[in-house]
């Protein structure tokens, strides 16, 4: 990187040149791209912290907020997995290996790290929601001596909704409980059927008030696994969630994303669930 | 020379010398003026630009201009103008990407290299200024549009010296007095201004208007022609004791004019609390959702992102314009709106100006101006909704 660029702090507008290096399908309308910069890439130039996101700019379309989904330790290029919504992503999953787009981050708040370290972690993902907590993950396992147990509960609707299925069994052995559920089940399918705060009730939490909760997925199953979480003995100031809001700016600057007094692109995308908790479920805030 | 620590008092026809050495320096100067009937801010040339003669007259869902009886040239309190136009421009381009054969290229706005010089900021104004700077400079990013136009900005304050019915500074402790954050600040009084200083950049425009002055004033004097003599025939000279007395008791009259108040010592709290008041949905039924609210707010900073493309797409401009949170799509997530009824949106921009502003910047959002009582078109007046929730709030 030159020494004439911007920091974000400086100019959050500025808008760096990505090519697409490898694009994977994972299932249905949901891909993962690899995106690395044109213009040579220091080696700090893809850290970020797990949970934060990037606003990808298709020129002409629009910028979308994505999280990023790779391994914070790699630092070889952005791995973001998306799914198509709006007209952006739906112009992105247009778009081939080589193709360029535009990239400025990474912003907002990333997972409690170091607040995780030596403390029992139930991570609750729903959907999607997998994408931003994957580098939690990662972290996780890159790091297993510092944290105690491990459980990761999955939902999806069907169990081709279940992301990252191949890397189940790498996560298993370093000792990371997957528990995997559908809402409904296909042939194919023998686990559990039902929503992940049933999963959630029957955990055996051995220490509870040593345990944190971090949850991504519809805003409602994080209402759930939150209730869930808190009856097992884990506090709302012990869960943590990732939030989505419409943002623009992705610096606290255009006001779009706002939610009670927390801007979620620059307090957020994670926040404590005590902070957020009163605006969550007011009708139209 | 020195520039003296007490108030000067400026002739008023020598504020034209002023406007002229700050043109000098490269100054944009930007000033009251009348247009669509009204005293809005616009390029200023020339003092006769100003609005000698008039006043507005105010209320809620009212502004009408009036003559006056007197010729005062700031005999007006504030217009649907705020200088948040020149550091947050309505619509500015914020970067351009290019289809090249190596893919899209993005370029990075150029920097803004205007020098403002604003005249006839008062005392609310300042205090919005710097509520913009903790939005727009303070946070963990900045704008740097906002920021190239601040720390080039020249700020000549005039203190009001009458109130309308629609203000309430005093409430929120932001005038009508202009304490700082001016370059220079004048209060105007029958025969001139009485002018203080309040930066070195202030001191230094002074001096150098003091010189050209005095040598415009030995100029006509030499030259019994020159179309300059009755304008910088009187000296500058520190105010006398009696013209102090007549621009303290100029700026009391602001004051005591001030009849509207807002309770703000439940403030914040208040609001965020009584989410579910029935006041929303009441003042809901009565709001428009027209935004004039947030247009002429001199605080309000929200702004969305549109794309300009060329016809045949190899050249798109990002446009930032202000924006609304009273438009329905403001609030568009995932395909659905948010705030999808009116009381939501007004409880957002309420909730947000007068609660959760302290959460996120330290400051109330609101310095009492009024303008958003007076362009509201059907009258809705801030203070009264506050205090109508904190009436129906259970203690």
């Amino acid at each position: 990187m030159t020494a004439t660029r911007p920091t974000l702090h400086e100019n959050p507008w500025y808008t760096h040149t990505v090519r697409i290096t490898d694009l994977i399908d994972e299932t249905e309308g949901v891909a993962t791209y690899h995106l690395k910069f044109t213009d040579g890439d220091a080696a700090t130039a893809y850290e970020f912290i797990p949970g934060q996101f990037n606003m990808l700019y298709l020129p002409g379309v629009g910028e979308s907020a994505i999280s990023m989904s790779g391994d914070p330790a790699r630092k070889n290029g952005w791995i973001h997995t998306v799914r198509v919504a709006g007209n952006v992503t739906k112009t992105l999953a247009r778009l081939r290996r080589g193709d360029t787009l535009g990239l400025r981050g990474p912003f907002g708040t990333g997972w409690p790290v170091a607040d995780l370290v030596g403390t029992d972690v139930v991570i609750v993902a729903g959907g999607l929601g997998m994408a931003p907590l994957r580098p939690l993950v990662y972290h996780l396992m890159n790091h297993r001596e510092q944290f105690g147990k491990i459980w990761l509960i999955l939902g999806a609707r069907t169990s081709d909704g279940l992301l990252y299925p191949c890397e189940y069994s790498a996560w298993q052995k370093r000792d990371l409980e997957v528990i995997l559920t559908v809402d409904r089940a296909t042939a194919d399918w023998n686990g559990h059927v039902g929503v992940v705060t049933q999963l959630i009730d029957r955990l055996q939490l051995p220490r509870p008030e040593q345990t944190q909760m971090v949850t991504c997925g519809p805003e409602v199953m994080m209402k759930y696994a939150a209730m869930s979480g808190h009856r097992l003995g884990i506090d709302a100031g012990r869960i943590w969630v990732s939030m989505e809001r419409n943002m623009q700016c992705a610096a606290g600057l255009c006001g779009h994303c706002q939610l009670g007094p927390e801007f979620i692109c620059k307090d957020g995308p994670v926040i404590r669930y005590d902070r957020i908790r009163p605006y969550l479920f007011v009708e139209q805030l | 020379m020195e520039t003296p620590i007490s108030p000067l008092f400026i002739p008023k026809p020598h504020l034209q010398l002023l406007l002229d050495e700050l043109r000098r320096r490269k100054y944009s100067v930007v000033g009251p003026t009348i247009d669509q009937d009204a005293i809005v801010y616009g390029d200023i040339h020339s003092v006769e630009q100003l609005p000698q003669g008039w006043t507005d007259e105010q209320a809620p869902g009212h502004y009408r201009l009036k003559r006056r009886e007197d010729e005062s040239w700031f005999g007006y309190v504030v217009g649907p103008h705020s200088w948040k136009k020149y550091l947050f421009p309505p619509k500015t381009t914020l970067l351009s990407a290019e289809k090249t054969e190596s893919g899209w290229q993005f370029i990075p706005r150029s920097a803004d290299t205007t020098k403002f010089a604003l005249l006839g900021v008062r005392a609310c104004e300042l205090a919005a200024m710097r509520i913009q700077d903790q939005v727009f400079l303070d946070g963990p990013y900045q704008d740097p549009l906002y920021r190239e136009r601040r720390e080039q900005l020249f700020i000549i304050a005039v203190n009001c010296t009458q109130a309308a019915s629609t203000c309430f500074c005093t409430s929120m402790k932001t005038g009508p007095r202009c304490e700082k954050g001016f370059d220079l600040a004048l209060t105007e009084i029958d025969s001139g201004f009485l002018c203080e200083v309040g930066s070195e950049r202030g001191r230094e425009v002074l001096d150098a208007f003091i010189s050209s002055a005095r040598r415009a004033s030995e100029g006509s004097s030499n030259d019994a022609n020159s179309t300059n003599e009755n304008v910088t025939s009187l000296p500058i000279l520190d105010a006398t004791p009696e013209q102090l007395r007549s621009a303290e008791t100029a700026r009391q009259q602001a004051v005591d004019q001030i009849t509207k108040h807002m309770e703000t010592s439940d403030l914040p709290g208040l609001l965020l609390s009584n989410l579910d008041h029935p006041r929303w949905k009441e003042v809901g039924e009565r709001c428009l959702s027209c935004t004039n609210c947030t247009m002429v707010c001199p605080t309000c900073f929200c702004s969305s992102v549109t794309e300009v493309r060329d016809l045949n797409m190899d050249r798109v401009e990002r446009e930032r314009t202000w924006d609304s949170c009273f438009n329905p799509d403001f609030s568009y997530l995932g395909g659905s709106l948010v705030r999808n009824d009116t009381a939501s949106r007004y409880r957002q921009w309420l909730t947000h100006k007068l609660d959760s502003w302290h959460a996120q910047f330290g400051t109330s959002g609101c310095v009492g101006c009024g303008r958003c009582i007076t362009w509201c078109p059907v009258g809705i007046d801030i203070t009264e909704e506050v205090a109508a929730i904190r009436e129906g709030t259970l203690p």
